[in-house]
């Protein structure tokens, strides 16, 4: 009875059934080896990562007095699912002080998927954060009245005194590049946004601790995988010690009350910093919670730039305390000894160039030309070492040699200080000149040997060029921060940077300072608990000039050294002086006698008015950017015309002699002089705008440097140059300059006649400059004249 | 030949009993068992044997299934035979008063509420079905090829069907469609096989790309390339039914040549819709296999032309019960097990997470009650329809591959044994059991790897529950007992 060709059928039966099963096992295969997305799509549905935030690290002075610590905050959080139809909002709203439309606002943005990805409404979620102690504790009374709503602790940042906010710095929610430049943020983390807090983020914020909840498919917590096999927990931040004295930046502060400008104190021996004042300042304390935002706005459109932290940012002319660089420098190479000795006829006065000085004994040497601060004595001694052709080649090797001896003061780079946005200042080379000036000699860059020109400092290369000197020719690069718990201090601020300057030469150096305190320029310095070298300078630059100190003490063990820049302020010894000597007091003695206490109260209430422009409006920008464009192409015809009258006087000048060179650029200044007249108006606005543009600039420069840290200093001259102001504004400056001064010597240096004089010679020769030179530096232009 | 008759029986049946088959029958309760406890666990529980969970409650279950088991066993073989249709009447009878239940259970009336127990009826149909259908095939004198007897064997197959159906549980009722396969075996035309698989393709096919376009031409893909297999498969089977090769060239010589000339001219000189002409050519064919059929007198070129013109109706009325007679939800779940909609948090909804829970397994699996997907109520219906999810994520690759190839055996092993049987009712009852087995697990295991519809139909010996373990146990015990008797009964 059996059919055989039936029970074939059995076969294809069977092939069917294991066609089915070839399929599912490939199918599976697929699923579960060859791809790893549904692995992960189940840890994203099961795992609920809890972030535990450790605390941040403490910050306290040199004497272990705390600065910051960490204050707790809290966050109102909502599970949506529990709130609907249970809540009085009218009631709730008024209970947190906010509006009803800001209420529905925030509900909505909760609940929106795009910006709140996270969202379930089963879930905590953050309705509003940072509440303070006291509008929570009135919220957490009526708490149980609002169902679905909960607690969330977080700490927030805290000062113990209202100081030193820019070393300090701040934190705040890391922004979107913050998280894609590192994924250990996630939103609404905090991260340190200026300052100690930000150079020092990665040892302060410590290690989060996660938890791994395991979380039902209606987002409920079902319990901790593995009972916590695989949690972390969260690892405090290390304590920072800086180098700061509280008590010594307090008094900083104080005295730089009303004034611009910034005082740099530096422990020699150890390169710590131990006072960094910018002022203006601001209390760290407005930076916290809610209303960081609305504040920093503030003080962004604040003219006085209370953010830019002048210490380590403002880039200005050192003035005269650069002479002490330069007399190591002259000594070393053995242009000068100690028996060099230049005439001084109330200034440097040489091939028609004249440098003013004031009246003291004539010829001069070494110490007693730091202590008078004989302006002739160091360009005698730049036009001789620049000169020098048997030692130097070529003007170029010596122009090199010196910046050399710049650089190897700390000048010109970076330190390389702990603190972020630190700008490099200027030190001009060979090759600067050369694409500035194209032709140039001794004299056209005699200006820098008494820091001014297109030399530029940041007050803490001033400070650490005191702390060089109280060394006797070494520094360590100078560091805010002293000691970080369970870690050693990166080793770049253990290491000696010796000069190229000889001991020798510093001790010569330290002498003329000591002299200077003694009766020289800082004769108000003095101390009878302790001896004290100090230099003082007074940088001009278009509006008043500046008011400088640089000093240490004692000197034969010197504990600080300090640099005290006030913009405006006058004369070195107007308040660089007396606020130098009070700082370093203070810091020697820990405390100021009753009679130092008083002239201090009287220095913190002398303010100085600065006249600040509006900010730009963008209407103005746009038209400073047209009349920009228009100097452009004026500069770029002169340019072409200057090049055909090089070409004759080439000719010529193979023929003449120099003399007949100068009288030829005699005769083509009277050319020159009515382009450049302006009216008197329409002067002081350009240079106005011209300020703006500046400051606009620096901004940018900040991003720039960040990206180019140690760009050679070739490439550093031709970036130097796009970034200067507009090209014709030495003449307009010149101009300006010279209305100034006339209206200022009567009024406050009517007695200094020795200065101020703006003769004829120089001021044809810069023009000439500016001529050939319109890309220079702004303050190359500046006569010399008056530098102290 | 023993001297008593009786008293030699029960050795016998141990015996010849097919001890491979109980093997993997035991191999299957135990990784069921396994299965149901890493599905029903939730986080906290530490009792699994306890009798208020599923999982205590399951090991229940099994205990009292191999006790039925033993009881099948020990019964008469002759006892299933003589009383197959009044345990299909009385089952039928059963089947019919359920629909009219009152208790009704996530909308479906199939079950039946004995005190503290909850039967369904239509998991114990199957066997009494089974039963019925091979005591009505071994009859004298029945053969398949004879359209009365044929359509008594598809009516008793539809009557418990509709009963089913009367209660909601369509996906039920589709496994007694899983006796075709059995009809099969027995001689019915493997056309009425190709018939059902060449519907599906129609489909298929014809549902998914049917608002793709072809080339640039304004016709439909999925109506276009459906009527081609229309024609295509109409002019095969003449060469398969008729044996007439030339004919078959003759036919797809013109279809192929006229859709090309077709398609060029619509695609380079003046677009228009190709369907139209494909309708004509498939008219064409038809009504040559009507010209054949009269003028040879051969009766197969007449249901070839049946199933051109029944594959052209079929089609089109699937278009338009879909679009217009299904409702959106179901249309829906059509659409995304096609892969035209992805409706992850809706229809779409289960079948993600449990391709979550099994591709999150890996190779080895995340290890007994680790696994994360199916604890945490991810997977809708875990420890029953989806069962097979905790299985993949607990046990890995290497656990849910080994589940299926033991299926795979014990279906297998179950066709061996049913051909070795002497007798047509041992035969027939062997092909209904392991045709019910493929089913459930082709369609069970297939939804959750989503390759098939998702047909509420439990995975045999690992779903939870007692009913469906009862019946599969029934089904597969009757057949071993009646296998153990092979040898007895023809002395």
């Amino acid at each position: 009875m059996k059919n055989y060709d039936l029970e074939k059928r059995r076969l294809v039966l069977s092939a069917v059934a294991i066609g089915i099963v070839a399929i599912y096992i490939i199918r599976l295969f697929a699923l579960q080896i060859a791809s790893d997305d549904y692995r992960k799509s189940a840890d994203s549905n099961a795992f609920l990562k809890k972030i535990e935030f450790p605390s941040r690290g403490t910050i306290t002075d040199r004497n272990g007095k705390l600065l910051v610590y960490n204050q707790p905050a809290y966050d109102i959080m909502v599970v949506t699912n529990e709130m609907r139809g249970h809540l009085d909002t009218l009631e709730f709203c008024k209970a947190l002080n906010i509006t009803k439309a800001d209420f529905i606002n925030r509900m909505v943005n909760i609940k929106d998927r795009n910006k709140n990805p996270g969202y379930s409404r089963f879930t905590q979620q953050l309705f509003l954060s940072q509440l303070s102690d006291k509008d929570f504790s009135a919220f957490q009374e009526k708490l149980y009245r609002f169902p679905g709503f909960y607690i969330r602790k977080r700490s927030v940042r805290q000062y113990q005194q209202p100081i030193a906010a820019h070393v300090l710095g701040d934190v705040a929610e890391v922004s979107q590049s913050d998280i894609e430049d590192d994924d250990y943020y996630q939103a609404g983390d905090y991260i340190g946004k200026m300052g100690i807090e930000r150079e020092y983020e990665k040892d302060l914020r410590g290690v989060k601790g996660v938890q791994i909840l395991l979380r039902d498919a209606h987002g409920q917590i079902q319990g901790r995988y593995q009972n916590g096999k695989y949690d972390q927990r969260p690892h405090p931040g290390r304590d920072i010690q800086l180098g700061l004295d509280a008590n010594l930046q307090a008094l900083g502060e104080r005295l730089m009350e009303g004034k611009l400008g910034a005082i740099v104190a530096i422990e020699p021996k150890t390169g710590q910093i131990l006072a960094m004042v910018s002022a203006p300042t601001f209390d760290p304390r407005a930076m916290i919670g809610k209303l960081r935002g609305k504040y920093q706005r503030e003080m962004t459109l604040d003219p006085a730039k209370p953010l830019l932290n002048r210490a380590i940012m403002g880039q200005y002319p050192p003035g005269s305390t650069f002479k002490t660089g330069q007399a190591v420098t002259y000594f070393t190479e053995g242009i000068v000894t100690d028996s060099t000795r230049y005439p001084c006829h109330h200034g440097f006065n040489f091939k028609g160039l004249h440098v003013g000085c004031h009246a003291h004994a004539s010829p001069i040497s070494l110490v007693p030309s730091i202590s008078t601060s004989c302006n002739s004595y160091y360009c005698w001694g730049l036009y001789h070492m620049l000169s020098n052709r048997r030692k130097y080649k070529t003007l170029e090797d010596a122009m090199n040699v010196w910046r050399d001896y710049m650089v190897s003061m700390g000048f010109g780079y970076k330190l390389g200080i702990d603190l972020p946005g630190e700008k490099r200042g200027m030190i001009p080379n060979a090759k600067f000149y050369d694409n500035a000036f194209k032709k140039w000699n001794p004299l056209s860059v005699i200006s820098i040997s008494i820091g001014q020109g297109e030399v530029n400092l940041t007050p803490l290369q001033i400070a650490n060029l005191g702390a060089t000197i109280a060394n006797r020719g070494y520094f360590i690069t100078p560091h805010v921060v002293r000691n970080i718990q369970g870690k050693k201090l990166d080793k770049k601020y253990l290491e000696k940077h010796r000069t190229k300057g000889s001991i020798k030469a510093y001790q010569e150096v330290i002498a003329g300072m000591m002299s200077s305190v003694r009766g020289g320029t800082c004769a108000h310095a003095v101390h009878p608990g302790y001896s004290l070298a100090g230099k003082t300078g007074t940088a001009q630059n278009r509006g008043k000039d500046h008011s400088v100190f640089m000093g240490f003490a004692p000197v034969d063990t010197p504990k600080i050294a300090i640099a005290v820049y006030v913009e405006n302020g006058g004369f070195g010894a107007d308040y660089g002086v007396p606020i130098g000597s009070l700082m370093i007091e203070q810091y020697i003695n820990g405390k100021l006698t009753p009679g130092d206490e008083a002239r201090a109260a009287a220095l913190q209430s002398r303010h100085i008015s600065y006249s600040f422009k509006r900010p730009l409006s963008r209407a103005d920008s746009v038209r400073l950017d047209s009349i920009k464009r228009v100097n452009v192409i004026r500069d770029s015809l002169k340019k072409v015309r200057e090049k055909q009258d090089m070409a004759v006087a080439e000719k010529l000048k193979e023929a003449k002699a120099k003399k007949d060179a100068e009288d030829k650029e005699k005769k083509k200044e009277p050319q020159n002089d009515p382009a450049i007249r302006v009216e008197p108006d329409t002067k002081v606005k350009t240079e106005k705008k011209d300020k703006d543009k500046g400051d606009d600039k620096k901004e940018k420069d900040k991003e720039k440097n960040k990206e180019t840290r140690k760009e050679s200093k070739e490439n550093s001259k031709d970036k130097e140059k796009p970034k200067d102001q507009p090209k014709d504004r030495p003449k307009e400056q010149t101009k300006v300059k010279s209305k100034e001064q006339a209206k200022d010597k009567p009024k406050e240096r009517s007695k200094d006649k020795t200065k101020g004089q703006v003769k004829d010679k120089p001021k044809e020769q810069i023009k000439d400059k500016s001529n050939g030179q319109s890309k220079a530096k702004q303050n190359s232009k500046e006569k010399v004249n008056r530098a102290k | 030949m023993p001297s008593n008759y009786t008293a030699d029986r029960q050795p016998g049946v141990l015996r010849s009993l097919d001890w491979w088959t109980i093997g993997i029958y035991i191999a299957l309760l135990t990784f069921g068992w396994v299965s149901v406890c890493g599905a029903s666990y939730t986080y906290g529980d530490t009792e699994i044997f306890s009798l208020s969970t599923r999982s205590g409650m399951q090991i229940v279950w099994i205990g009292t299934s191999i006790c039925l088991g033993f009881v099948l066993l020990m019964m008469d073989d002759r006892f299933y035979d003589t009383f197959a249709y009044v345990i299909y009447g009385l089952l039928v009878l059963l089947l019919f008063a359920t629909i009219f239940n009152p208790h009704s259970i996530k909308g479906s009336r199939s079950w039946i509420v004995l005190g503290p127990l909850r039967l369904q009826p239509a998991e114990f149909a199957k066997f009494a079905t089974a039963l019925a259908i091979a005591k009505f095939m071994s009859a004298y004198g029945f053969t398949i090829k004879n359209w009365k007897h044929f359509a008594g064997a598809c009516g008793i197959i539809f009557l418990p069907m509709l009963c089913i159906v009367g209660q909601r549980e369509t996906g039920s009722a589709l496994v007694y469609l899983s006796f075709f396969l059995m009809l099969y075996r027995e001689g019915m035309s493997g056309a009425f096989l190709f018939t059902g698989l060449a519907m599906i393709i129609y489909f298929v096919v014809g549902i998914k790309y049917e608002d793709i376009l072809l080339w640039d031409t304004p016709t439909s893909l999925g109506k276009f390339v459906v009527l081609l297999l229309v024609q295509v498969f109409s002019s095969v089977m003449v060469w398969v039914y008729v044996g007439d090769k030339g004919r078959m060239r003759l036919l797809l010589t013109y279809v192929f040549g006229i859709t090309a000339l077709a398609l060029l001219f619509s695609e380079f000189v003046i677009p228009f819709d190709v369907v139209w002409v494909q309708l004509v050519i498939s008219a064409c064919v038809i009504g040559y296999l009507v010209y054949n059929a009269m003028n040879t007198r051969f009766a197969n070129y007449f249901y070839i032309a049946l199933f051109a013109l029944g594959s052209i109706a079929f089609f089109y009325s699937a278009d338009y019960v879909l679009n217009d007679v299904m409702q959106p939800h179901q249309r829906v779940r059509i659409n995304v097990l096609l892969g035209l909609d992805e409706d992850l948090a809706g229809a779409g909804y289960n079948v993600h997470q449990s391709e979550i829970a099994i591709g999150s397994g890996g190779l080895q699996g995340k290890g007994f009650l680790n696994g994360t997907q199916t604890k945490l109520k991810f997977v809708p219906e875990q420890d029953t329809d989806f069962i097979f999810c905790t299985v993949g994520e607990e046990e890995g690759f290497l656990g849910s591959a080994s589940v299926l190839v033991l299926f795979l055996c014990l279906i297998l092993r179950l066709m061996y044994l049913a051909d070795r049987q002497p007798f047509k009712f041992g035969r027939v009852y062997g092909y209904c059991v392991a045709g019910i087995f493929l089913f459930h697990v082709f369609i069970n295991v297939g939804m959750v790897l989503g390759l098939t519809p998702v047909i509420g139909i439990p995975l045999p010996f690992f779903s939870y529950g007692g009913s469906s373990l009862w019946g599969f146990t029934l089904l597969l015990f009757i057949f071993l007992r009646i296998d153990a008797g092979r040898n007895l009964i023809r002395q």
